[in-house]
Parts: structure tokens; sequence; C-alpha cells
């Protein structure tokens, strides 16, 4: 126990029945070494290599409020949307986030629901990062309605102008999609926080942080009753996120396919957009959680079954764009509609942007193909790769998407084409600086991995695992 | 373990729930109270270059308002008269010309004054559509809608005050209840006029005209109800076929 493992010779009952399965948490760590391991992350000093990440994050971060307060005491002008293509870059980079933000309830939700034991290893930092991903999305919209102060106007407030929402809208569904998402994801990573943030409470040295994590454990004490309160209320919690996962990517898509323009109007967009928010989400995780796992010692929770595991999610996800992408191009044809076929061809083959076009086919279709093989799936740098083309992908997509659409649709009268400006450059910048500004804060408070999660998927957790380790014990004896 | 916390902190979460409650209630109040049109512009009262007085003119000598403000019925914008339009009673030798309330208007309009300038007297704006707000006179003093409902009893006024909030809630209120503000056409500037006073033959008589129906089938179909606002505005909807628009783009254009 000294060095942090236990009895070589205890295995889990499964493997020592012959089905082998690969262990959540490697080298028979202890109960005393993942509370440790984890803890230390955020009670020691943060290495230089936080650092060196942190100061241009923030930069970076401020680069976003510098371009917002721009943007707010100059005009909307100062972007490069405008007649006919009015959605631009805000609108791209709101679905991008939004989009990201899809991981996170999948995997804290639908796989808690589904009993795949392997999410606990990562559910707390996808969740975290589906929270910071929908902070950057929400700035986008937000400072697209132009005059940000009346934002407020979303809501239905009785106000002295006496209107009212177009609740035929899917902006406004949109708006509603998006708050409830966010809010539920909000209380679902703060309850599964709950048990954590007292174990770091009670191992904390000072006061201030004793009485910091003390307020937000909510009294947590760990007994029996607690924990089945607490059970319950995650499971529950885990039942009404999981129709979000496929709501809030279906509303965003309700944006474009309510409308008549070609290239929107489709109604293949829900699942389309589902599939496709999962795909980007997964590919943030992965990009996020293989450095982190490094830099921070956690290989043996973050394994490399894990990485295989969201590979295989990719490719599945990846193939299910890649099919949409298809049917899309032959629904277009089929249709024998004029303006729906000009749209795929000026999409496809001959129009301003096809060569984004090209870039989001290779990125999200061709690229994850690779995961197809195993050594693929369990080369960090190849996983890497393919997760940052894959994120690049996704963005390319909604950039395809959107301008592409809205630039050349039926009266030559309102064909235009759109460039965006440096402030909106600057802007998509600046999110990303806000983002891992957030998540490396993240990192340096809050515990990066479930604790009391991971440790009741350790095998010391099966209430029979010393009844198994004597029984083995006696066979060998008695052979 | 021990507890992080000191004894005096247990009631904190009670002080602050109250506080905020508190805090949250009387912001609420103060911004529904004092944001609204109804706080930040009836009352409106300025000081006027001269102290025109509307009891006299539009009360007591029963001026119509159409005599000042005469481009109401064919113009986006009802105009305040220039000082010729005074001159025309006050001029030399006629009502009040000597009163010493009149020295802006000799200044703008007697050559003869020492202190005649030829500027225009410098009234101060009361009512104001703001830029992105499309407000057309001419299109709702033909339709039937009185200067009563958006300015008030402005013949019962010495000083002429704000007397409608002309919040954008208050446009709508009438563009989503028409019935209730139509009158007559000749009634119009009629500040007085009351739905009650009209009398039963005479209205139904204005009706068929106006429609080229029989009178008489008109007022078989309302002889069980009472000639009330309401009623005469909902006839005079259809005679006129009065259908406000309540979309965005009718305003702000």
């Amino acid at each position: 126990m000294a060095n942090g493992t236990t009895d070589q010779a205890a295995a889990h009952p499964s493997e020592a029945e012959g089905v082998a399965r690969e262990p959540l948490v490697l080298n028979n760590r202890s109960f005393s070494w993942v509370t440790n391991q984890i803890c230390s992350i955020v009670e020691n000093r943060q290495p230089l290599g936080w650092w060196f990440l942190f100061i241009p994050s923030v930069l970076l971060a401020g680069c976003l409020g510098f371009t917002l307060v721009y943007l707010v005491s100059t005009g909307v002008g100062v972007w490069g949307n405008n007649q006919p293509v009015a959605w631009g870059w805000a609108i791209v980079n709101f679905v991008f986030w939004i989009g990201i933000g899809h991981a996170g309830t999948l995997i804290s939700a639908i796989l808690f629901l589904t009993r795949q034991r392997w999410r606990t290893s990562v559910n707390r930092a996808s969740e975290a990062m589906t929270l910071f991903a929908v902070v950057c999305a929400g700035i986008f919209p937000g400072f697209h309605v132009g005059r940000f102060w009346m934002v407020w106007f979303l809501a239905p407030v009785p106000n002295a102008n006496a209107i009212w929402q177009n609740f035929k809208s899917p902006l406004l569904w949109d708006v509603f999609a998006v708050s409830t998402y966010f809010t539920v994801s909000v209380i679902f990573w703060y309850i599964g926080l709950i048990p954590d943030l007292a174990t770091l409470r009670d191992r904390a040295r000072t006061k201030i942080r004793k009485m910091a994590y003390g307020f937000f454990a909510l009294g947590w004490r760990g007994g029996n009753r607690q924990w089945q309160h607490y059970e319950m209320g995650y499971l529950l919690l885990a039942a009404l996120s999981t129709p979000l996962v496929l709501s809030v990517h279906s509303v965003v898509s309700f944006d474009f396919a309510t409308s008549i323009v070609p290239g929107w109007h489709t109604t293949i967009f829900p699942p389309y957009f589902v599939a496709g928010a999962i795909f980007g989400g997964f590919a943030m995780v992965l990009t996020l959680m293989i450095p982190c796992r490094r830099i921070y010692g956690l290989q043996d929770m973050i394994t490399m079954k894990h990485i295989d595991n969201m590979a295989k999610i990719i490719l599945l996800t990846g193939s299910i764009v890649g099919y949409a992408y298809i049917m899309e191009l032959f629904i277009s044809y089929y249709s024998a509609s004029k303006y729906e076929t000009d749209a795929f061809h000026l999409r496809i083959l001959s129009g301003p942007y096809t060569p984004y076009y090209y870039c989001m086919f290779f990125c999200n279709v061709i690229s994850p193909q690779i995961f197809w093989f195993e050594k693929a799936r369990k080369n960090l740098v190849v996983v890497f790769i393919v997760a940052n083309f894959v994120n690049a992908g996704m963005w390319f997509e909604r950039f395809v998407i959107i301008p592409t659409s809205i630039s050349i649709d039926f009266l030559p009268g309102q064909w235009g084409i759109y460039h965006p400006s440096w402030v909106e450059m600057l802007m998509f910048a600046g999110t990303f600086g806000l983002f891992l500004s957030l998540f490396l804060l993240f990192l340096r408070f809050l515990p990066v991995i479930a604790i009391a999660e991971v440790k009741g998927v350790l095998p010391q957790a099966d209430p029979h695992y010393h009844d198994w380790k004597k029984l083995k014990e006696g066979r060998r004896a008695g052979a | 373990m021990g507890n992080p916390f000191p004894r005096w902190t247990n009631w904190l979460p009670v002080q602050i729930v109250i506080c905020l409650g508190a805090l949250g209630t009387v912001v609420t109040a103060w911004v529904w109270y004092t944001w609204t049109p109804k706080y930040t512009r009836v009352g409106y009262q300025p000081n006027q270059p001269i102290p025109f007085d509307h009891t006299i003119h539009a009360g007591q000598v029963g001026m119509d308002c159409r005599y000042c403000h005469s481009f109401v019925e064919n113009s986006a914008h009802s105009n305040v008269p220039n000082a010729q339009v005074c001159w025309n009673c006050h001029g030399p030798g006629k009502v009040k010309s000597d009163s010493p309330k009149l020295e802006p208007l000799r200044q703008a309009m007697d050559t003869s004054n020492s202190n005649y300038t030829g500027a225009p007297i410098r009234w101060v704006q009361i009512h104001e559509t703001p830029d992105y707000a499309y407000f057309n006179h001419s299109a709702h003093v033909n339709r039937g809608v009185s200067c009563v409902e958006c300015h008030g009893k402005v013949n019962e006024m010495p000083v002429v005050y704000h007397a409608k909030p002309l919040s954008m809630g208050f446009c709508l209120d009438c563009h989503r209840n028409v019935e209730s503000h139509l009158r007559p056409l000749d009634e119009i500037t009629n500040l007085d006029w009351e739905a009650h006073d009209l009398d039963k033959d005479q209205f139904y008589a204005y009706l068929a005209e106006k429609t080229g129906k029989p009178a008489d089938d008109l007022k078989e179909a309302d002889k069980n109800k009472e000639l009330n606002a309401r009623l005469v505005g909902a006839r005079l909807k259809e005679m006129m076929n009065v259908n406000p628009p309540q979309d965005c783009a009718a305003c702000h254009r």
C-alpha cells in the first residue's frame, strides 16, 4: 500500500472468472491513491505548463473583451456581415461552440443511464468544458442582436412597450433551449461536485480554503442517507438532461431548417446537427484531456481504453455526419428543385466558398476513418491530430451551411459575398482564450476527475471484493 | 474534520435571503414605476415663450384645432402655427395687440417694433415621436381617431402638458383595441365629445350616407344594443375598414 498499489494478486471477480475486461483504473490503485492524486492537483502549485497556457489564454480573452467594447461603442457595422449575409461568423461561431457543449451532457447523462462505467474518469472535465463552451456560444447571438442592452427583450417580461415574444420563431426557441441546457448542466455538474468538494474541504489546510470548499460542499458528511438522496437526485437529473442532448441542437438546427432558404430548408438537419455536435464535442474533450492527463499524471484513470472509446464514438458520429452530407446532396438532386440543386451546385462545385466544403469533408468524414484501426485509436499523436481536424472541420461545416446558403439565393439582386472583418476574427480567437482560461481555472480550483465516482469503479468497491480475494488465496493455497 | 464555520454564520443564509429579497423587491418596484414613459413623460409642462392659453382659444372662443394646426389632416406632421397665424387675430389694432405677453409675437411680425427680428417664435416641443418610430397624423385623424386620444383635453389646459404616456404600449393598446377609440369624422376635433351624446337617428343616417346602405336596416341590426363608444367604434371600424397594423414594420420602418 505504501507505493500506492494494492495486492497485485487481487483482481476483479470478472477477471478471476476469465472474462477479461480492461480495468477502468490501471495498476490496482487504492482509494487513497485516487484521492491524493486528484486532490493534489488542486492543492499543490500548478506545473509550469499551466502558466504557459493560462497567461496567453487570459490575454486572448482580453482581446474578446476589447472587441466587444469596440463593437458596442462603435456599432455592429464593425462586423463584416450585412445584407444578404446577415448571419456571418457570429452565428457560425455560436453553433460551433454550442455543438462542442454537447459531449458533456452525453457523457454525464446518457452514458450514466446506460451504465457505461468508463464515463466516470472523463465526465467532470467534459461537463465543465460544456459549460464553458456554452458561455462562449452565448456571447455571439447576444451581441448579434445589435443593441446588446436590449437582450432582455428575449425574456417574456411584461413591459411598457407592450411587446411579447414571437413564439412562432425558432430563434426564440433557441434562447429557451440554450438557457435551459445551461441551467440544467450547471446544476448537474454542481450536484456531482458536492462529495468531492467535501473531500477538498476536509483536506484543506488554510481557513479560507476550508470555508470556500465548505460553503460549496453544502454540509456534505458522506452519511448513508446523504448518499441515498444524492444518488437518487443524480439519477433523476440524468434522466431530465438526457432529452436535452437531443433537443438543444435540434432547436439550433430549426433556426435554419424552418426557413425557406435553399441549403437550410432540410428535414435532415436535426439528427445531422445532433450527431455533428456529439462528434465535435468528443473531439474537444480529447483535445483537452490528452494534454491534461499527461501534465497531471492521470494516465491510470484516463486510460487508453477511454481514449479508444471516445475515438470509436468519433468514428461513429463522423460517419453519420458523412452520411448526412451525402444524403443532402442526393436530396437536392432528387428534389429537382432548381434553387435547391443550384445551392448545392454552388456549394460543391463552382461557388465562392467551395474550398470550405472540401476542407469540411476531409476533416469530418475522411480523417476520422483512420479510427477503424485499433493502432490509430491507441496512438495519442494520431488521436490528437484527428481530434483537431474534427474541431476545425466542425467549424467549416457551420460556415459552409450559413454564409454559403444565403450569399446566393433566389434573386440576383440579393447576391453578395461575405468576408469577416478583423473584429470578428479577433472575437472568435478571443472566445478560445476565454474557454481555455475558464478551463484552466477549473483545473486549478476543482477536482478534474470525479473522485467519489472513480472509487466506485475500483475493484475494492465491490462489497464481495474481500470474499473473492480470500477465495482466491484459498484456492491458491489448496493448489 | 471539525466545523469550518463559526457559530454566527448559522443565521447568515437567512439574513442574505431577506436582504436580497428586500433589495430585489425595491429595485423591481422602482424600475417598474420610474422607468416607464408614464413616469418619465407624463406631466412635462415647459414654459412657452408666449403663455398661450388653450382654455381661452380652444375652450371659450371655441376655435377649431385645425385653425392653427392646419396640416394635421393632410400631413404626417402636425404643424405648430407660424407667427403669421397668430398675427391674423393679434395684429395691430386687433385682439389684445398691446399685451406685454405678446412681445415675442411682435418681435417676429411687427416691422415697426424696435425689437423686430423676424425670427420665428421658439415654441418648446412637448410631444416628440422618436426618430425610429414613424407616426402619421393624417392617417389617424382621417380614420376617426380624435386629437384627445393622444393629447388629452388640451381645451382645458392653460399651459399644455404631456397628458398621455405615448409609449409603445400606449400605441399598441389602441391598435389592438381600436373599437374603443373611434368617433365620427366630424367630431374629431371636438375634445369634449362623448358617445352617449350621439343622437341615434343622426348616427345611423351618417353611417347610411357613408356606406350607401339604408339607415333603417343598420339601425334594426343594433336595435337591442346601447349606443356606447364601443358600438360606435365598431360600426365606424366596419364603415371605414380600419385595420390598424400591429407588425413591427408598421412604425419601425
